[in-house]
């Protein structure tokens, strides 16, 4: 069984390692997710993509429930 | 007379970078190590002086007289009432670190005074501040209520380790290692078998790492704990808020058992292992290592079997560990490591330590310009 999510906070990333495999998908707290093969890339991923996220918006978005991996495999990188 | 100078002063080494963020909390000791006697303990570099005031408060000032630097732990430096007496020269000092008397004369230098380092005390550990005072804030102390609860059993240790803080944090966040490091005795096949899901909070400062395992072998330090014999559910939570606090929320129950929906789980043993690790020096750490448990609360043996265990697996990191600090001190710069999926939680442990010691830093750094 995965465990659930336990970090409430309002930016939390969170990396699983998809079971039955060798690849950790990473979850941005926007909502976005990307599939690495190995932890440096998913951090880096992580860290690097929220360009946007920062936008003059006044509130931070609303945290979203980041859809279980839908296959974004080698894309969107 | 020749062209001699006599310097007055002594330069201070430029001293190389550090790696050990300031402006922390860490734990210095445990509430029980400090009673009405000097205790000094170096502390993230600092030679630090500890005792316990007539009222019973933990005081904590810089271990070394401002007028030679002689140590104010060291023999015949004593306490007086609150007040510690320099063994050197008789410089005598109050618990706020004040210079209350030199010898042979009235006027005390308005210099005269010893750092003074902001301390709490909180579920049996004794928390110092190293950096700013201004910037100490004890509501930021990560808990560990377990230490102290009446519902739970704890014991409790510390090791000293030859190694840098930051080879225990590695070691702490990958407990797949407990397989092949701590075969026999915590480790199983399955913990470096069993995937893992991390979570970072760097609002909160929190790394997250869950390690569920549905269907494990009960290693020995479990079935002779619990009386647990058969295959087991085991789940390992570890909550690390960086730099010192590590918390491991560990649940053992028969296969199958889970926690009930409304989050009661009166069928499972709960131990809460606690670790607090505190840099000594650039290259040695204080292990502080703790064991609480929900069950048996009253059996000494489950306490002693449990000590001597915890005890030992400690002592095989340590033993690793200072073979591993040997190796990196003297190898070549550039050395490249390879991470893999078990490092995960390592690797967002570190980059929060980095975060830390830069801010660290550039506070120093506006602070001395
Ligand atoms: S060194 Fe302490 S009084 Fe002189
Ligand atoms: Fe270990």
């Amino acid at each position: 069984m995965e465990p659930t999510r336990v970090l409430s906070g309002r930016k939390v990333l969170r990396v699983v390692w998809l079971p039955g495999s060798d690849r950790l998908q990473g979850n941005c707290h926007c909502g976005a997710v990307h599939i690495a093969d190995d932890p440096v890339e998913v951090w880096t991923w992580l860290l690097a993509h929220p360009v946007g996220h920062e936008a003059p918006a006044a509130d931070p978005p609303p945290p979203a429930r980041p859809e279980p991996a839908l296959a974004t495999a080698g894309a969107g990188s | 007379m020749t062209g001699v100078t006599i310097s007055l002063t002594f330069v201070v080494e430029e001293c190389p970078v550090s790696t050990i963020p300031r402006n922390q909390w860490y734990v210095a000791a445990y509430g029980r190590e400090i009673g009405h006697d000097l205790f000094s303990r170096t502390i993230c570099g600092e030679s630090v002086l500890f005792w316990r005031t007539e009222s019973g408060d933990v005081t904590a000032v810089s271990d070394r007289c401002v007028h030679r630097r002689f140590p104010l732990s060291q023999a015949p430096s004593r306490l007086v009432d609150d007040q510690v007496v320099c063994g050197y020269h008789g410089f005598t000092y109050g618990a706020d670190g004040r210079c209350v008397a030199v010898p042979g004369q009235t006027r005390i230098p308005r210099t005269a005074r010893l750092t003074s380092y902001p301390v709490v005390e909180q579920d049996s550990f004794v928390w110092i501040w190293i950096g700013d005072p201004a910037r100490a804030d004890s509501t930021r102390i990560p808990r560990a209520p377990w230490l102290d609860s009446p519902d739970y059993t704890t014991v409790s240790g510390m090791e000293p380790l030859q190694a840098r803080f930051g080879l225990l944090v590695d070691n702490l966040l990958d407990l797949s290692h407990e397989t092949y490091l701590h075969g026999g005795y915590i480790g199983t096949p399955e913990v470096a078998g069993t995937p893992i899901t991390t979570e970072v909070d760097e609002e909160a400062g929190i790394v997250y790492v869950s390690r569920h395992m549905d269907d494990a072998e009960c290693p020995p330090f479990y079935s002779k704990s619990t009386g647990l014999s058969g295959r087991i559910t085991r789940w390992q939570d570890i909550e690390y808020t960086p730099p010192c606090l590590y918390k491991l929320h560990s649940r053992i129950a028969p296969v199958g058992v889970l926690p009930n929906a409304d989050g009661t789980d009166p069928d499972a043993f709960h131990v809460e292992v606690v670790y607090a690790i505190t840099p000594e020096t650039e290259n040695s750490t204080h292990d502080f290592w703790a064991v609480a448990r929900d069950f048996a609360l009253d059996d000494e043996s489950v306490s002693d079997f449990l000590r001597e265990s915890n005890r030992t697996v400690v002592l095989q990191d340590v033993a690793a560990l200072d073979v591993l600090e040997q190796v990196i001190a003297t190898e070549p710069e550039g050395y490249q490591e390879l991470s893999i999926n078990i490092d995960t939680g390592g690797l967002a442990a570190r980059r929060m330590l980095a975060a830390q010691l830069a801010q660290s830093a550039d506070r120093t750094a506006v602070a001395g310009s």
